[in-house]
């Protein structure tokens, strides 16, 4: 692999964008090394996607003191450049093609062109299967692209990126889709590349892989440059900080709670998906189910929510609960926050008062049956202040908010039904740190108002420091019960891993 | 020949229908095995594949095309003023006016498609429209019978009298057919430029960052559809001897029906000449096999849309999953 002589990758010095009077980037300076795995690092809307689209000349900065690519000043980035040079990009929605191959997935970029020509289908196989083996992977070089589980796409983006010579390659999210054991091998194949001389720019939300994977770690915030940092020796919490610009809380704020029992669940089972699940949840407690992807949590909650019927007794405020329906779970005091907020928990289009009243729309009816426009409004006002939700207009539709501000829509969705028992599936995936901590204070404050909650996440930290108990789910069991105060986030992730 | 049937389901699912249809009737009739029924299955089937070729085309790229029919009409009208005011012309200029005028009134489209960022059904659902008004318009609903001799005279490729008289034969456009399918073939499957038009149908904004020309997508796909409505106006006239401006109105739905029969995807990137070719043979089988039995037409609609609804519900359906053994304990 060439470098530049100097061993940078890339370096920007003094880059500014624009948009309508506002800084995106103000005179923002970075650099990465020849074969380094940088971390680009700040919350939702600090620059960091500005700054790619810089990069490989999607935008054109308003002025830059500096731009060399492998050691060599270039004057303007223009997506062919940039590509010609060895920049690429893996966006977050990979940007392939569902019902090509894989092969032709891979080598897609030399097809690209108005001249007409023949398709070299074995020579484009071929080089495909060179660099898949220079990945270490083996993949179906004739299956259609859309059979492949997300993660296994990741790799084909990434085989696509390295047969165009790429020596720079950007990864916005790229785990955001994956299971840990899928995580673990995306990052031995970002080691390998960087092993190979590859630059790896690594930008994700979570940050235990951030500090994992990559060598120095440079956090934007506001559009402005923090610092850069060796990871060695940044804890998550400083990370965190820096990003934020404040202190994060990250203690463990685990009580005792004695409160009335709200839900209880004896000898659960759903053949194939959990047996024999022992679970009670009081009112104000904070209970905490972690574990691997395909341990049975969400199916445990689908069960309780009454989407799939479960063997076994439950009961709800003393009395026996069998929900036939979501409906019927509804009417009889849960909720359920899904796992996929962004499918399955808002209606994208809609407005956010919409989104936020479609749960309780027979509450919100007048005398003649009709939608009340003041009784909807009064609800959505209502819980704007008390979620304290950063909206425009509640007419404005729902993607005009940011992913930590539409969570909170969909819980005020939710807590609008006044329920007993909240469900609260995943809710920080996608969720930028500064958000996560936001929504954590507001589960904490629910909870405090006398809800039983319970809190589904796959990271341990989440779990540790936001429930009062924590159970570990494995194979379909629950296998063990932590107290937050009496152990360790190793110990925790210790238990889950292995 | 496993991994071919798995990744051509849809296809290879419709190829069994239509075996099985084809079984039936040749055993339920004793006219559909002959080499005169086969023969203008053939002939009249031919107009029907060289539009399903082309809007396939376009049905891959992401679009939709309901005004080729009509442009096949206007086609028909246009070259019949023109080659009459030269003089008469001949098959090559035939083959230049049709496909030009074709190739225009499709450029028509994708510009609008393009230039406006329209969707293509509500643009080629307008062109159809103003293609059809402008054409009855000029014509006054006219019929032109004065056409070329060239252009009218029946070209048969194979002839043959069977023992009891009747005659079979094979005409110029089941050639001219042939040529088209595997020039379309050619074109999506061993070109770049076709598998670009995949790619774009695929994921329009993947395409666009990989640099592929998008309003050149947009112009090939339906110039191809607007050419071979083209020559499908060439080819129509040859069997019919006629120019009837409104004949062939309201034909693009059952076209269309069948190309999606055949696996084309409405959402674009999927779809194969095979599946066309196969889709719209399955259709006039059916349609032959009703006519043979002595059905009532109006079943005939009927049929065809119970076999859409079923191809389309069933499409997400393994159907290889019920013959494999089913392993025990598999997760």
């Amino acid at each position: 692999m060439t470098s530049g002589s100097d061993g940078f990758a890339l370096r920007l010095k003094g880059i500014t964008k624009i948009f309508g009077g506002v800084k995106a980037l103000d005179a923002v300076d970075f650099e990465v090394r020849a074969g380094e795995v940088h971390c680009l690092a700040g919350e939702n809307g600090c620059g960091k996607s500005t700054l790619i689209k810089v990069v490989t000349g999607v935008y054109t900065p308003e002025s830059a003191e500096e731009i060399s690519l492998f050691g060599e000043a270039v004057s303007t980035i223009t997506p062919v450049k940039a590509r010609a040079k060895g920049v690429s990009v893996i966006w977050q929605d990979l940007a392939l093609f569902p019902n090509m191959s894989v092969a032709e997935n891979i080598a897609f970029d030399t097809l690209v062109g108005a001249r007409p020509r023949g398709v070299p289908f074995a020579k484009m196989k071929a080089a495909a299967a060179e660099v898949l083996a220079r990945l270490g992977v083996t993949l179906d070089l004739d299956a259609p692209l859309e059979t492949l589980p997300i993660a296994q796409r990741q790799v084909v983006a990434i085989a696509r990126a390295l047969l165009n010579d790429a020596r720079l390659i950007f990864m916005d999210e790229p785990t955001a889709s994956l299971t840990q054991s899928e995580t673990d091998r995306l990052l031995e194949i970002v080691r390998k590349l960087s092993a190979d001389g590859v630059a790896v720019v690594f930008v994700s939300h979570r940050l235990a892989e951030v500090l994992d994977i990559s060598s120095r770690v440079t956090v934007l915030r506001d559009g402005k440059l923090v610092g850069v940092y060796p990871t060695e020796g940044m804890t998550q919490a400083r990370l965190g900080e820096l990003m934020t610009g404040h202190l994060l809380e990250s203690n463990v704020s685990a009580r005792d709670v004695s409160g009335p029992v709200v839900f209880e669940a004896k000898g659960l089972s759903v053949p194939g998906q959990f047996e024999n699940i022992d679970l009670t949840i009081r009112a104000g407690e904070v209970v905490g189910l972690t574990g691997l992807i395909g341990a049975g949590r969400t199916e445990l909650a689908h069960a309780m929510i009454g989407m799939t019927r479960a063997q076994g007794t439950m009961r709800l405020m003393g009395k026996p609960y069998i929900p036939g329906s979501l409906r019927d779970a509804i009417a009889q005091g849960l909720a359920y926050v899904s796992e996929d907020r962004l499918s399955l928990g808002l209606l994208q289009k809609q407005s956010i008062a919409d989104n936020a009243a479609i749960s309780v729309l027979p509450k919100l009816l007048d005398q003649f049956g009709l939608i009340s426009p003041a009784k909807k409004q009064a609800l959505i006002l209502d819980w704007v202040k008390r979620l304290g939700i950063k909206i425009g207009a509640p007419e404005n539709p729902i993607a005009t908010l940011s992913g930590g501000n539409q969570q909170k829509v969909v819980l005020a969705k939710w807590l609008a039904t006044e329920p007993k028992l909240l469900i609260l599936d995943s809710p920080t995936v996608g969720v930028d740190v500064g958000a996560r901590a936001g929504i954590f204070r507001i589960v904490r404050d629910l909870a405090d108002q006398g809800l039983a909650i319970l809190l589904i996440s796959d990271e341990a930290s989440e779990v540790l420091y936001n429930a009062d108990r924590v159970l570990h789910m494995a194979e379909g069991r629950i296998r063990e019960s932590f107290d937050p105060r009496q152990t360790t986030i190793q110990a925790l992730e210790a238990a889950i891993y292995a | 020949m496993r991994k071919l049937m798995k990744n051509r389901q849809i296809e290879t699912r419709i190829f069994i229908a239509l075996a099985a249809i084809c079984i039936f009737l040749s055993l339920a009739t004793d006219t559909f095995l002959t080499s005169a029924n086969l023969t203008s299955l053939l002939n009249n089937s031919s107009v029907n594949l060289i539009w399903a070729v082309g809007l396939l085309v376009v049905l891959i790229a992401g679009g939709i095309d309901i005004s080729f029919a009509v442009a096949t009409s206007v086609v028909q009208y246009i070259a019949a003023k023109i080659l009459i005011g030269m003089g008469g012309g001949n098959w090559v200029l035939g083959f230049i006016v049709c496909g030009g005028v074709g190739i225009m009134l499709g450029l028509i489209n994708a510009a609008l498609i393009h230039g406006f960022r329209i969707i293509s059904i509500v643009v080629t659902i307008a062109t159809f429209n103003a293609f059809f008004g402008l054409l009855m318009f000029f014509t006054r609903g006219r019929s032109i019978y004065n056409l070329p001799d060239w252009w009218i005279e029946r070209i048969p490729l194979y002839e043959h009298q069977a023992a009891d008289g009747t005659w079979s034969q094979l005409m110029m456009p089941v050639a001219v057919m042939v040529v088209c399918v595997i020039a379309t073939w050619f074109l999506i499957q061993r070109t770049n430029l076709g598998r670009q038009i995949y790619a774009f149908g695929d994921n329009p904004e993947g395409a666009r960052r990989a640099g592929v020309n998008l309003a050149l997508m947009q112009g090939l796909a339906f110039g191809w559809c607007g050419m071979m409505a083209g020559i499908a106006a060439l080819m129509q006239v040859n069997i019919v001897q006629e120019v009837v401006p409104n004949a062939l109105y309201g034909r693009e739905l059952d076209v269309l029906a069948a190309t999606v029969l055949g696996g084309a995807r409405l959402g674009g990137g999927k779809g194969t000449v095979l599946g066309a070719v196969l889709g719209v043979m399955f259709v006039a089988v059916t349609q032959n096999g009703l006519n043979l039995l002595g059905i009532s037409p109006f079943a005939f609609k009927m049929i065809i849309g119970a076999a859409i609804l079923i191809a389309i519900s069933t499409s997400n359906m393994n159907l290889g999953g019920l013959f494999a053994t089913r392993k025990e304990g598999a997760k």
